[in-house]
């Protein structure tokens, strides 16, 4: 299965700015299918954004947030070349990982 | 003396012909698509002037500015990228009896995008794309895929990501029941329906550039070079056949079936118009 995190990371001087773009379905719990039985609630809790061992950004995310989320941020840091880690953890326990390398 | 004569006999012999070819050109009773065409792409040239021709395949967002400021950020990390990975692995999967997509399309299926859909003088009548993706899984004994949902969206577009760029290139054959699929899909372009009594051409046609509700409605012209797309209302991918049906469904009309006869027709006439202009799908659209 292929990574359902897409990041890009660029540093301009001062600045690394972050984007990325991750596959999940955010069910909220409260929505029907067709057939009129909910969906269980199914979102990410927390996105981790990890730059040489500390967090530079951290989200507590509920059902709220839409699906395949988008998240744009920048921090003041970083280098060409270094090595950014972006992890999620959702309600069910699921996990995912990637690194990306600063451009 | 003689000479001179030829020549001047030359000269108004082409005359004639020239007047002769653009007369039936001016009479509506006979089907000319070259002339509608060029008359469609005209009248979208000359009402947004500002534009350039391969804009129009990007829709509202050369419509609006702000919408353009959007667009640009939002294809530096486009929403249709997982779909376009999913149907790089789903075509090349192969199925059960060991064949792929592959084996079903010219050049393997990559680039081939602008060529569809094209009239089957075999089956008389126009595959699309979505078709030939079906008709490939069923003579490979699958079942076939809902054109509405998500697997067809994404393996169309994969195909159109390999072949974007490419400009439309939709040949209609010396046969009447090609000219035939391509004037009924013309006609169900113009044609009114629905509670809202709208027809295509009222919206994307009338008005494009102008808003329905929140909505910035796209041009006719172009409008096939994008599909498939990921829309934001949808929050996922949809097909050509997909929009097809939710645009009946929202001039109120009772939509047809995915890839009936009237919405392959007015494919082939949407995308035929579009000839020349480049294929940019996958899109996101709002």
């Amino acid at each position: 299965m292929a990574s359902t995190i897409r990041v890009r990371a660029t540093n301009n001087g001062d600045i690394t700015e972050v984007q990325a773009l991750i596959q999940h379905p955010m069910d909220s719990g409260f929505v029907k299918d067709s057939k009129g039985e909910i969906i269980p609630a199914h979102f990410i809790q927390q996105l981790t954004f990890e730059y040489d061992g500390k967090p530079v950004f951290l989200a507590d995310w509920g059902g709220g947030v839409s699906k395949d989320p988008y998240v744009k941020f920048a921090f003041k840091g970083g280098k060409k070349g270094d090595e950014l880690k972006v992890s999620w953890v959702d309600n069910k326990g699921a996990t995912d990982s990637t690194t990306a390398k600063i451009g | 003396m003689m000479k001179l004569r030829a020549v001047r006999f030359g000269f108004s012999a082409l005359a004639l012909a020239a007047l002769v070819f653009v007369l039936p050109a001016t009479a509506a009773d006979k089907i000319d698509p070259v002339a509608d065409a060029k008359a469609f792409k005209k009248f979208f040239y000359d009402k947004f002037p500002k534009l350039k021709p391969e804009d129009f395949v990007n829709g509202p967002y050369s419509m609006d500015e702000g919408l353009h400021r959007q667009w640009v950020e939002k294809e530096q990390f486009p929403p249709y990228e997982f779909a376009v990975e999913a149907g790089k692995e789903m075509f090349t999967k192969p199925f059960k009896n060991g064949k792929t997509y592959e084996d079903c399309f010219p050049n393997k299926g990559i680039g081939i995008r602008q060529n569809y859909p094209y009239f089957d003088e075999k089956q008389g009548k126009v595959v699309t794309l979505e078709l030939a993706l079906n008709q490939c899984r069923e003579g490979n004994g699958e079942a076939p895929y809902s054109y509405v949902r998500d697997e067809m969206a994404s393996l169309t577009a994969y195909m159109a990501f390999t072949s974007r760029g490419k400009p439309f290139d939709i040949k209609i054959p010396n046969d009447p029941r090609a000219l035939a699929a391509y004037e009924q899909g013309k006609e169900y372009f113009y044609t009114r329906r629905g509670q809202l009594n709208f027809s295509c051409a009222t919206c994307h046609v009338q008005s494009p550039g102008e808003r329905v509700r929140t909505e910035v409605l796209a041009p006719a012209l172009g409008i096939m070079n994008a599909m498939p797309i990921y829309r934001s209302e949808w929050s996922g991918m949809g097909t050509t056949s997909r929009r097809f049906v939710t645009c009946n469904s929202q001039v109120r009309g009772v939509p047809f079936n995915p890839q009936d006869d009237e919405y392959r027709n007015v494919e082939y006439y949407l995308s035929y118009v579009a000839n020349g202009l480049p294929i940019s799908g996958p899109g996101a659209r709002p």
